[in-house]
C-alpha cells in the first residue's frame, strides 16, 4: 500500500510550521505504511556549505569524538545536529569528497542518506508517527518536505529500503507502487556512472531523475521522459532544492490527491493526510491527472 | 434531528447508530459534522433515512446502501457508494476512482467530476455525472446506466456486458467491444427517467446524448481465437 506526504510552501508564511504540518500529515498515514518511514525536509542553506545527513545503526554514542577525529584529520570546522540514529553534519562544500573518504575510510558502518545545501532526509523502522517523534520532525522548518510511510512489497523491511531515496544532491524521491523494469534500467544507469546502495525499485526511479537531470533535464522534463522508461505502478513525489513534482503512471494506479492554496501545495495518498492543513476549506481540491506532470519551483 | 460530530465520536460508533435504527425509525433526517476524509462512513446503511456529511469524505462512503439518502457536501474518496442496493447518494463535488463499483441498484449522482473507473462492473444501479468521468470507466459493466453530462475518458465501457452507456459530451476512446448504439424511444425514455429522478431534467435533455453499450462479440468462445491460448 504505502502512504506519501508531501507540503511544497509558496511563501514564507508556513515556514516555521512546515515540520510540524507534515508530522500530522504523515502520522495520520500511519496505517497506509506501518512498516517503516522516512521525510526529507528542505530546510535553511549555509554559504559555501553543505549538509549530509548521515545514519548510524544504532544511534551514535560517540558524536563528540568522531567530529572531532575528523575534524583534525581535515583540519576544517564541523558542525552537526544529532537526530536520534541520524545526524546532519554541516562542512564546507570543498572538502565534501575528502570527508566521504574518510567516512568510508574509518567508519564503514556510516551510511551517508543523503547530501545537498538545504536536504535533511531521515527515515527508519518502525509506526510512522512514532518515527517522526524520534526525529523530531514536528521541530523542524523549511520550504518544502516530502514523507513516505511504507508497507514493503518489493523488498525486505529494513532503513534500506524506507523512503525518501535519494541519489543526488539536494533530490529526494518517494515512491507508492513497484516497477516491473527496475532491474534492467539499473544496469543502464549503473553503465552511466550511477551506483546503488539497495535492489530496490524506488532508488532506480530516483537514480534514473538524477540521471536525466545531470544530463541537463529540468525536473518536469525527467519525469517526463521517466513515463516512457519506467514500467509499472507509481505514483512518485519528488523534491529538489527549489522544486516539487508529482508525477502518477498511465492507469492512475495508486491513490493521489493534492490541495492548493494561495500558500501551498499539499499532496496526500487520501484526504485525509490534508485535512487538517490550514485554511484547506478554501483549498482547491485535485485529484492529478495520469501520466501528467506536475511541477513547482519556489524562487 | 440528529448530529454527530466526528471529531468526538469514532467512525465505528456512528455506524453503529445508524445500524441500529429500527425501520420505523423517527430520527430520519441525521447531520454529520467534520468528516475530514475519514473512510468508511454511513456504509451498511439499510433504512429510509437522510443522512447529510458536512464536508469530503474518504474511501467507500456509502458503500453497500439499502434505502437511505445519503449526500455528501464536499467531495468523495474511492469507492463511492460501491455495492449500493437501493436509496440514493448524491455527492456535491468531484469523486475519486471506482465511483458506484458493483452497485446493483440505487442512484448515484455526482455534482463535479469523476475520476477513473467509474460504474466499474456497475450491476443494475444508475450513475448520473453532471462533469466528467475518467478513463476505463464502466469496465465490464453488466446492468443499470451510466448517465455523463459531460466527457467520458479513455477506453470507455471495456469488456462491457450490458448497461447503457449515455454521454453527452465527447469520447475519448472506446474500449473493447463497447460501441455506439442508436437511440431509440425506450433508451431515451429510460435516459429522461434517470435525469428527472437526478433533477437533472433541465440541465440536459435526452437528444443530447450518444448511447454506448456491448457489441456481445466477447459473450462467447470464438474458435478462430483458440490459438491465442
Amino acid at each position: 500500500m504505502c502512504g506519501i506526504v508531501g507540503l511544497f510552501l509558496k511563501n514564507s508564511k508556513l515556514e516555521l510550521e512546515l515540520g510540524a504540518l507534515l508530522a500530522v500529515m504523515l502520522g495520520l498515514l500511519s496505517d497506509r505504511g506501518p512498516d517503516s518511514a522516512g521525510f526529507a525536509v528542505y530546510g535553511d542553506a549555509q554559504p559555501k556549505r553543505i549538509k549530509l545527513t548521515l545514519r548510524i545503526a544504532g544511534g551514535l554514542r560517540d558524536a563528540e569524538a568522531l567530529f572531532t577525529d575528523m575534524e583534525s584529520a581535515l583540519a576544517f570546522p564541523v558542525e552537526f545536529v544529532i537526530r536520534d540514529s541520524h545526524v546532519v553534519l554541516s562542512i564546507p562544500v570543498s572538502v565534501e569528497a575528502a570527508v566521504r573518504v574518510w567516512l568510508a575510510k574509518n567508519r564503514p558502518e556510516i551510511h551517508i542518506v543523503g547530501a545537498g545545501r538545504r536536504m535533511e532526509l531521515f527515515k527508519e523502522v518502525g509506526w510512522p508517527k512514532e518515527v517522526a517523534d524520534r526525529f523530531g520532525l514536528s521541530d523542524m522548518s523549511g520550504t518544502h518536505a516530502i514523507g513516505h510511510t511504507r508497507m514493503a512489497t518489493e523488498s525486505s523491511v529494513t532503513t534500506d529500503g524506507a523512503h525518501p531515496f535519494s541519489t543526488g544532491s539536494d533530490q529526494c524521491l518517494v515512491h507508492n507502487g513497484s516497477l516491473s523494469n527496475h532491474n534492467d534500467v539499473r544496469r543502464k544507469l549503473r553503465h552511466e556512472g550511477l551506483t546503488f546502495e539497495t535492489d530496490n525499485d524506488s532508488e532506480v526511479a530516483a537514480g534514473y531523475l538524477t540521471w536525466r537531470m545531470r544530463e541537463g533535464a529540468s525536473l518536469r522534463k525527467a519525469l517526463e521522459a521517466s513515463l516512457d522508461d519506467l514500467d509499472g505502478f507509481y505514483t512518485f513525489v519528488v523534491g529538489t532544492e527549489t522544486g516539487f513534482a508529482v508525477l502518477r503512471d498511465p492507469i492512475a494506479c495508486k491513490p493521489a490527491v493534492m490541495a492548493e492554496t494561495d500558500d501551498f501545495v499539499a499532496f496526500g495518498s487520501e484526504y485525509r493526510a490534508l485535512a487538517g492543513l490550514p485554511g484547506i476549506q478554501r483549498a482547491r481540491v485535485f485529484e492529478p491527472e495520469p501520466a501528467t506532470v506536475y511541477a513547482w519551483e519556489r524562487h | 434531528m440528529p448530529s454527530v460530530d466526528l471529531a468526538e465520536v469514532s467512525v465505528r460508533d456512528l455506524n453503529a447508530m445508524l445500524h441500529s435504527l429500527p425501520p420505523d425509525t423517527n430520527e430520519t433526517i441525521w447531520t454529520i459534522e467534520n468528516p475530514e476524509g475519514k473512510h468508511a462512513l454511513a456504509v451498511g446503511l439499510d433504512a429510509a433515512i437522510t443522512v447529510e456529511i458536512a464536508g469530503h469524505v474518504g474511501y467507500y462512503c456509502g458503500g453497500m446502501n439499502k434505502r437511505a439518502h445519503l449526500i455528501v457536501r464536499g467531495n468523495a474518496g474511492v469507492g463511492i457508494a460501491e455495492n449500493m442496493m437501493s436509496g440514493t447518494v448524491r455527492v456535491e463535488g468531484d469523486v475519486s476512482q471506482a465511483a458506484g463499483a458493483t452497485g446493483r441498484g440505487g442512484l448515484l449522482i455526482i455534482e463535479g467530476n469523476a475520476s477513473a473507473r467509474c460504474g466499474i462492473s456497475m450491476k443494475g444501479i444508475d450513475i448520473v455525472v453532471r462533469g466528467s468521468i475518467g478513463p476505463m470507466s464502466a469496465f465490464m459493466a453488466q446492468a443499470g446506466n451510466l448517465v455523463v453530462l459531460g466527457e467520458a475518458g479513455e477506453n470507455l465501457g471495456d469488456s462491457i456486458y450490458e448497461a447503457r452507456l449515455f454521454v453527452r459530451g465527447s469520447v475519448k476512446s472506446l474500449g473493447a467491444d463497447c460501441i455506439e448504439k442508436p437511440l431509440g424511444k425506450q433508451d431515451r425514455a429510460i435516459l429522461e427517467g434517470v435525469l428527472t429522478r437526478a433533477g437533472l431534467s433541465d440541465a440536459a435533455r435526452p437528444g443530447e446524448f450518444r448511447l454506448f453499450g456491448s457489441a456481445r462479440r466477447l459473450y462467447h468462445f470464438h474458435v478462430d481465437n483458440v490459438g491465442e491460448y
